[in-house]
């Protein structure tokens, strides 16, 4: 039987059409995963399974019934859960309250505490999602914020639950937890649909996966029969290389960027780095492996002098460039990727040709008139070195292009400044497969400088880095060369255990 | 011929003339209500705005200011800031003005050019206090331009009571005659020449009865100078950068704290301007004690809203606030309609300036009706 069937369904967003006559059938009590790039329409199509969109055509079967679903309110109503991928918490409230929050059982008007309690934990028992009911969530960790999310979604009756990009946020231990949750609920006869576009995530937790492309139904397969590579290839129309990483190795030069004994504290005066040191040779990726949260953001905010420092230093080639300016920073030859890029790197109502002199204007000028023809020129050059879609963007406005371009445009305009230090942070958060391997060989081709690479994805510290770095609690707890590396291990230290 | 009417409807120009078109709509009920025909009232409107030579002349000289005024506010909306301190401004301008006309002794043409320079450079520098304040202490430009313009409207009345500066009390000594840019300033004044001027014919008309003066072709080339700057020049980039996206000015490497100074330095130096072509160009060509404020520089306003932050159509949205302010004057005595209705009517165009975006909304409509899809 299956506990969705949607059949036909087709959306178009004014010209564009986002899905075409697809078809989706998951079965009951099982892992379905949905594959897609980004933008291939996996998102839009469970969007309108969840009402957040109606479809233009096409129908919807919830466990074999005719159903139309036309807000979220109806699909909770049928039986449908959401896991958002950013988590919709109350942070001062606690893991019970966020639990029943927009769901509340009272007796003429009032709680019942000690019942709502026993019923969350039973909840958690009977599917596993070990969760302290009567904690706040500020205090408790991201892993299991998630299971609240989980939680929130079976207390209201939820008998299929869609999971979108459930693991961008977790360490391994979490992310295998996870893994053993989503097992544990099919096999209570839960349905669950999993939003992902990672390959290792499908072969570990689904038995059916079907890929979208560009708005198609590609194929449903059975995960057990397909390899990685297939389904890359499946999602992507062609064959996809990964092994290119690390064809030769570099031996690192001299320390370029020193930090010793950096100390910064948040807004709210929190230290978030305390006592962080880091030694950037020539030549060499040093990738920052960490949970989010533990001082990657204000380590960054600290190196391009946007926020300023309590103690320490920050050195290039000599120079100290903490507490100055942005400016300065680019003058002493480094230059960044944000992991912001439509708040940090781009001025979005700009038209491609002007985001490319950001910063730069003055060297564009004759006597302070912009030379037009050589800002288009330059422009012309960064969108066809670094193959940036769609060809002779130079007048349309940066917003209208996807998100994989535009962060393609601006590695493409910082690697073209010719820094001695490029910080990347998050390079390919949110672009999609193919555009994450010409960032990798992009970056990969830089390593004769020097790049710090920062990221929250692991597979891509590990496939991109010389070395590497794990940030807790503000320190870096330990560097490594990037050889033979145990990843039990690494996880272990991302979440400040001893290994 | 759908197509054209969507992609009209997504113009910006089209948000403008739908709020001025429904303004109408909105007026004209206000007549009813109040006895008058509106299509009679629109006429008169009209006639007394443009219907003769010298109605047309005297809505350029009451759109002159607002020219720049509205300039002035749009060149700061475009650094992202919101100049409501052009009020004050102006005032400060428009002291400097006088002092400078009053006091300097120099030859015709020279002594109207350093009027305005003097009185650009006090309200640029006035201006400039507010962005200094933002970049340095973060504190909002529209706070401290509020209090600056009451520093300002104080410092005017000040100047105005001091002995040595007020011509009897409660005005200030004029300009002199080498300041004026009213055409034929000196001919005027004498009984001869206004002999000699009423041989022009109908152009005499318009000499001796309005104050027609160089004033407008300076508020153009301000307008298409500001345009240059902006769009041209490496500054004016770094001024529109800091505007549209200030974080990603920032991290590129442009100094945002320079360019709030600058961007305000350069509103206010408009706005002064505005002033100084005031001053020199229309009687009485001094400043008087002011109760209150006179929205000389806040009438920039509705202009910039209008002309939606472009910085041309700041022309056409001053010539017809101009010319609706200049017509309601006519229409007050020859229609008894009482010009609060012409004020009710610029208030209109603005609330509905801010509803512009109704436009786009059923471009958008239209256009997924087109394609038979619904969001």
């Amino acid at each position: 039987m299956h506990a969705v069937r949607m059949s036909g369904i087709t959306k178009n967003f004014a010209t564009v059409r986002a899905l075409d006559n697809v078809d989706f059938k998951a079965e009951k009590a099982c892992v379905h995963a949905l594959l897609g790039e980004n933008g291939a329409g996996k998102t839009t199509l469970m969007n309108i399974l969840y009402g957040l969109y109606s479809a233009d055509s096409g129908e919807v079967y919830i466990n074999e019934k005719k159903t139309i679903i036309k807000n979220p309110a109806a699909s909770i109503a049928n039986g449908i859960g959401m896991v958002h991928q950013h988590f919709m918490l109350v942070g001062k409230l606690t893991v019970a309250q966020n639990v029943i929050l927009g769901a509340e059982k009272t007796t003429l008007g009032f709680f019942n505490s000690k019942k709502i309690r026993n019923e969350i934990l039973e909840i958690s028992e009977k599917f596993g999602l070990r969760v302290e009911p009567d904690k706040k969530i500020e205090n408790i960790s991201v892993g299991m914020q998630q299971r609240v999310e989980i939680l929130k979604v079976l207390y209201r009756g939820a008998d299929i639950l869609i999971f979108d990009e459930p693991t961008a946020v977790l360490t391994p231990q979490e992310i295998s937890e996870l893994t053993a949750i989503i097992k544990n609920l099919a096999d209570s006869g839960k349905t669950v649909i999993l939003i992902t576009h990672k390959l290792k995530e499908i072969k570990q937790a689904a038995q059916k996966c079907t890929v979208i492309r560009r708005g198609f139904n590609i194929g449903t397969v059975d995960v057990c029969d397909v390899s990685e590579k297939q389904l890359a290839s499946m999602m992507v129309g062609r064959e996809v290389v990964f092994d290119f990483l690390h064809e030769k190795k570099n031996e690192p030069g001299d320390v370029i960027l020193k930090i010793e004994n950096l100390t910064v504290e948040d807004n709210r005066g929190v230290k978030k780095l305390n006592g962080f040191n880091l030694e950037l040779r020539k030549g060499e990726i040093f990738g920052i492996a960490g949970v989010d949260g533990n001082g990657q953001k204000e380590l960054v905010e600290a190196i391009t002098s946007l926020r300023k420092i309590k103690s320490g230093s920050i050195k290039i080639n000599g120079n100290e460039i903490a507490n100055t300016s942005p400016a300065n920073v680019i003058k002493n030859k480094i230059n960044t990727i944000p992991e912001d890029r439509q708040q940090l790197g781009l001025v979005l109502d700009f038209s491609v040709e002007d985001n490319a002199i950001l910063g730069k204007q003055n060297e564009f000028s004759n006597k302070g008139i912009l030379q037009f023809e050589k800002i288009t020129k330059h422009a012309t050059d960064l969108i066809e070195k670094f193959d940036i879609r769609p060809s002779g963007c130079e007048k349309t406005k940066m917003k209208s292009l996807s998100g994989g371009n535009q962060q393609k445009f601006i590695i493409a305009r910082e690697i073209t400044n010719n820094p001695d230090v490029l910080i990347a942070v998050q390079p390919t958060r949110g672009v999609d497969i193919g555009a994450i391997e010409f960032i990798h060989r992009t970056l990969l081709a830089e390593r004769e400088k020097a790049i710090l690479l920062i990221s929250l994805d692991l597979d891509e510290i590990l496939s991109l880095s010389d070395t590497i770095g794990v940030i807790y609690e503000g320190k870096i707890v330990k560097t490594m060369k990037n050889e033979n590396i145990d990843e039990e291990k690494l996880g272990l230290l991302m979440a400040g255990g001893n290994a | 011929m759908r197509k054209f009417f969507i992609n009209f409807l997504r113009m910006p120009v089209t948000g403008s003339l739908f709020a001025i078109f429904a303004a109408v709509i909105v007026g004209a009920i206000i007549l009813l209500a109040a006895g008058h025909n509106p299509i009679r009232a629109y006429a008169g409107l009209f006639y007394g705005a443009v219907g003769q030579p010298r109605f047309a002349v005297q809505t350029i000289i009451a759109s002159t200011s607002l020219i720049l005024t509205g300039l002035s506010v749009t060149f700061a909306y475009k650094t992202g800031l919101f100049n409501i301190g052009v009020e004050g401004q102006f005032i400060i301008g428009t002291v400097a003005a006088v002092f400078l006309g009053h006091f300097l002794k120099l030859p015709p043409i020279v002594h109207p050019a350093a009027v305005m320079t003097g009185a650009m450079l006090a309200a640029g520098a006035f201006g400039a206090i507010v962005g200094f304040l933002k970049a340095k202490f973060n504190i909002h430009e529209v706070l401290s331009s509020i209090m600056l313009n009451w520093v300002a409207i104080n410092l005017a009345n000040l100047y105005i009571s001091t002995e040595r500066f007020y011509q009897e009390v409660g005005k200030a000594h004029g300009i002199q005659n080498s300041a004026s840019i009213i055409f034929l300033h000196e001919m005027k004044r004498t009984p001869e020449g206004i002999a000699q001027i009423r041989e022009l014919g109908f152009l005499s008309e318009i000499l001796l009865r309005t104050d027609v003066n160089f004033g407008i072709f300076i508020a153009i080339a301000a307008v298409f100078f500001a345009k240059f700057f902006l769009d041209k020049t490496s500054a004016g980039y770094a001024l529109k950068a800091v505007g549209a996206n200030k974080d990603a000015a920032e991290f590129a490497g442009i100094n945002i704290k320079k360019y709030m100074v600058l961007s305000m330095f350069f509103s206010g130096a408009i706005a002064g301007l505005a002033a100084a072509v005031h001053i020199t160009g229309v009687s009485p060509n001094t400043v008087t004690l002011l109760p209150a404020f006179q929205n000389y520089g806040f009438n920039g306003i509705p202009v910039a809203l209008l002309a939606n932050a472009s910085v041309i159509p700041n022309i056409f949205a001053a010539l017809l606030f101009g010319g609706m302010n200049y017509g309601a004057g006519y229409i007050q005595s020859n229609h008894g309609i009482a010009t609060e209705i012409i004020e009710i009517m610029i208030g209109l165009i603005v609330f509905f300036v801010a509803l512009r975006a109704v436009c786009v909304k059923i471009a958008n409509i239209i256009e997924r009706k087109k394609y038979g899809s619904s969001n």
